[in-house]
């Protein structure tokens, strides 16, 4: 995807993705960020792709930076690419007019991340929502459960390597 | 008739004759329920774009109250386990008894009426506050927390309504210097209390909607908060008491207005070749239509306003009608 | 001080007012609530499951099942992820089609909205007024998709059919006619006194509280935030329209039920426009047999009646979408309820809930 970013001519949210990456690599540092681009596929949404380290604060310098000001999160949720495990935020700024996708790679073996719901209350269900279906533990959630499925369902069913549990059905 | 049994020595005769007129009220008062609750549905689709029962007993689907009932009579009753037996029992009778007790004192023409005692305003009141007991004891025996703030409800909407419902029957006692039903309609000869009586009018009519536990004041069995209230564990024939007096008490309010306020059986001038118990029907007929009315249009209040609507607009209001009437009446009498 | 028993209440799954299979565990304290818990997943099918396992144009039946009540949303936000991914260019009169189709069903699930939510306060007649306006919506919708319901109109590349003869004027006749009912709709319930007693000042949250919550469509406007993607981030051909966005202020129930009655009226300003712009052409654009979408991935929202709708799909390049992911609006917006009901009278619970507007369907997914 990065390739396709360089093919063809700068997109226009190019300016707008710099703006992001310097704020980032200035306030939470150099290696903050793993990658970023423009994903032409995506109506050229710029994309940065967090550290697991630095996916909190990078949040939340988008939260609460004045100029970036992401005050809306639009969704939440997470994906197995059985290589790893991502999360993908899509998140909205009313001051830029501007949305970005933030990304995260999880270790698959133990997928494990900082809940976001400090920042944004409205992660709260979704973050749910990945942890019910992918398994992916969110640290400091308020109220991590299995949302959708019951309590006692066994395994994360959106895994690539599901096995459902109730084989005759 | 009745004053002669009433003061004749009591013997199985008596007994059998007071059955059958009982039987005998019975039925008209559930031959009224019958066609009284297919006219609403009726009146109610026609608001509503909707047509209303057409298949059972013609198009009109004038059978279709009867098949309903019969419906429910075979039933299966069912009693939850944890529920408390005999007052789960007994809730519907003490529901149903009163509301057909109270029909004993309303006039319907002079000449067809029960019984004529003097404080047969004071007697319907009384009695009818009774079926409050029976609603919070379905809404306690049943042993449901909605069943139980249904019946709550219930009681704290009746007691804070009949009070204004009173009040407001207070005017209408000081210009006719009478309890008595039939003194009552004696005295609108000329002049009905509707017009004598305006403010008293609007507020008995919010308070017996109220009374009624009808909407826009149906909180008691507000399906969409409370699913049915306080009768949501009730099935078939205990269940169908419960609507049974529900909807004599329709009836009895009905009448009631009609005798305070529209002149009870009295024609209006030049029409008096009309005989009384047309008249009677027509009025009746039409405060049970506006009744209806006033379901299909609008929306329910909440307990709270409810209750404050009762408390502090309703009963100042019915106080000062209550002064406004008595000082009008002694200027008038002045002169 | 009296002091009274708190009561756990459980309010649903089967609860004439949930609309649909919710629960909601409260705690009372006589009719005020302490707590309330929420307990979703009863209608869960796992479409994003299944979807893993389907060609792209048979998960357009799917996005039928989430949000029941505006399927024609549903049905354009997976093509529209799929076209964008894949660079298609629909033809003019299929976008037409499209934006005719999503707008009556705008119109209409704000109808069952409407009419639900007047049932919900114990208004009955209303119900039976927008049912009627629906169903002349439903029709017009059956004659152009065959379904009334579950629509399966759309697909990659443009529409399944082309309107039958006369349709677009039927659409067109229909605009004046819902105009006039909607002016009787406001004089029955609008100044309705006891109707606004109900609804005014309860379930207030601030502009920042919605915005936190990410809370989407009207439950966000009627915060003061004019927000609408149709405008803000036009998709689609909603650009060649003028309409306008409806804001409120208060953020209360109120605010909530004036903004989707002004957001009918502007869906039939669209609808007079597209009905007048309609134009010939083919309704499909040139997409190749079997769609296989580039790899990489994307994510898409548009505004459906509820909200901001989107669908993220990832792909290897293969028939099947890699992960497919709907944002789907009534999941978050339910979100702020347990706040909003904390220290509530009970019998506020229903106007709370009811002026949200979820569809189940689409919560559980």
């Amino acid at each position: 995807m990065t390739e396709d970013a360089t093919k063809n001519e700068p997109s226009p949210n190019q300016p707008k993705l710099n703006q992001i990456v310097s704020a980032i690599e200035s306030h939470v540092g150099q290696d903050a960020l793993i990658d970023h681009y423009i994903n032409k596929l995506s109506k050229d949404v710029p994309t940065i792709v967090a550290n697991p380290n630095t996916y909190y604060s990078i949040a939340k310098l988008l939260r609460y930076d004045e100029q970036l000001n992401f005050a809306y999160l639009s969704e939440l949720h997470g994906t197995d690419f059985e290589t790893h495990m991502e999360i993908y935020v899509h998140l909205h700024s009313f001051n830029m007019n501007q949305s970005v996708a933030l990304k995260v790679k999880l270790d698959r073996a133990a997928p494990v991340i900082p809940s976001l719901v400090p920042l944004w209350p409205g992660a709260n269900w979704p973050e749910c929502e990945a942890y019910d279906l992918l398994g992916i533990d969110f640290r400091e959630h308020p109220d991590l459960k299995r949302i959708l499925l019951g309590d006692d369902w066994k395994g994360y069913p959106l895994r690539k390597d599901y096995q459902p549990y109730d084989v005759e059905v | 008739m009745i004053k002669d049994l009433l003061h004749s020595a009591p013997s199985l005769l008596n007994f059998g004759i007071y059955f059958g007129l009982a039987v005998l009220l019975l039925f008209v008062v559930l031959g009224f329920v019958t066609y009284g609750i297919l006219s609403e549905r009726k009146i109610m689709g026609f608001m509503q774009l909707r047509i209303g029962p057409n298949q059972i007993g013609g198009k009109w689907g004038l059978l279709q109250t009867v098949a309903d009932v019969l419906k429910l009579l075979i039933k299966e009753d069912t009693i939850p386990k944890k529920a408390d037996r005999p007052l789960y029992i007994l809730a519907p009778v003490i529901a149903f008894a009163p509301a057909f007790m109270v029909l004993a004192t309303l006039p319907f023409t002079d000449a067809f009426q029960f019984a004529d005692i003097g404080v047969g305003l004071l007697y319907y009141v009384a009695i009818s506050g009774i079926s409050t007991i029976g609603i919070v004891t379905a809404g306690w025996a049943s042993n449901n927390k909605y069943s139980l703030i249904g019946g709550m409800r219930a009681a704290a909407q009746m007691i804070s309504y009949e009070i204004p419902l009173v009040m407001s029957l207070v005017g209408i006692v000081l210009l006719t210097g009478s309890l008595n039903l039939n003194d009552i309609v004696a005295a609108q000869e000329k002049v009905w209390f509707i017009f004598l009586q305006p403010i008293a009018f609007i507020i008995f009519m919010i308070a017996s909607v109220a009374e009624l536990n009808r909407v826009p004041f149906d909180l008691p069995e507000a399906e969409s908060e409370l699913v049915a209230g306080y009768h949501v564990e009730y099935s078939g024939f205990r269940w169908a008491f419960f609507m049974l007096s529900e909807y004599v008490y329709m009836f009895a309010m009905a009448t009631l207005t009609t005798v305070l306020f529209l002149g009870g059986w009295n024609s209006i001038p030049f029409l008096d070749f009309i005989p009384q118990a047309i008249w009677f029907g027509l009025k009746f007929s039409a405060v049970f239509y506006i009744l209806v009315w006033i379901r299909v249009t609008f929306p329910r209040l909440r307990a709270d306003q409810l209750m404050e609507f009762g408390w502090k607009v309703l009963l100042p209001v019915a106080l000062a009608n209550i002064f406004l009437t008595a000082i009008i009446k002694e200027i008038v009498n002045l002169f | 001080m009296l002091r009274t028993e708190e009561m756990l209440l459980n309010v649903g799954p089967q609860h004439p007012s949930t609309h649909g299979v919710f629960r909601l565990v409260i705690k009372i304290d006589g009719e005020i609530i302490k707590e309330a818990t929420p307990v979703i997943g009863y209608l869960h099918r796992g479409t994003e499951k299944l979807a893993e396992n389907l060609q792209y144009t048979q998960i357009i039946p799917y996005t039928d099942r989430l949000d029941y009540l505006a399927a024609m949303t549903n049905n354009y936000v997976l093509c529209h992820a799929v076209e964008t991914m894949m660079a298609i260019e629909v033809p003019d009169r299929a976008e037409y089609l499209r934006v005719i189709a999503m707008e009556l069903g705008r119109v209409a699930s704000h109808l069952v909205w409407w009419g639900t939510y007047l049932l919900d306060i114990g208004a009955t007649s209303p119900f039976l007024y927008a049912f009627r306006e629906r169903e002349m919506i439903v029709n017009l919708l059956t004659e152009l998709s065959g379904a009334r319901l579950t629509f399966n109109y759309m697909r990659v590349g443009g529409v399944k059919w082309d309107a039958p003869e006369g349709w677009i004027e039927k659409v067109a006749e229909f605009v004046p006619y819902m105009r006039e009912q909607l002016a009787g709709y406001h004089e029955l319930v609008t100044g309705n006194e006891i109707f606004v007693n109900r609804v005014k000042g309860v379930g207030i949250y601030t502009k920042e509280e919605a915005l936190q919550y990410s809370l989407s469509g009207a439950n966000l406007r009627c915060t003061g935030v004019k927000w609408d993607l149709r405008k803000n981030e036009p998709y689609s051909i909603y650009d060649r329209f003028t309409f306008d966005v409806p804001t409120r202020e208060e953020g209360d129930a109120f605010s909530r039920y004036h903004c989707r009655m002004e957001e009918i009226e502007e869906s039939l300003k669209i609808l007079e426009q597209a009905v007048v712009q309609f134009p010939e052409g083919p309704i499909l654009a040139k997409v190749p047999k079997i769609i296989k979408v580039p790899k990489g991935e994307a994510f898409v929202r548009i505004e459906s009646p509820r909200g901001e709708i989107g669908c993220y799909i990832a792909s290897e390049g293969k028939k099947e979408p890699y992960r497919l992911k709907f944002r789907r609006p009534s999941f978050y917006n339910l979100q702020i309820l347990p706040k909003l009901l904390e220290g509530e009278n009970m019998a506020n619970l229903i106007t709370i809930l009811g002026a949200i507007d979820i569809v189940l369907g689409e919560v559980d997914g």
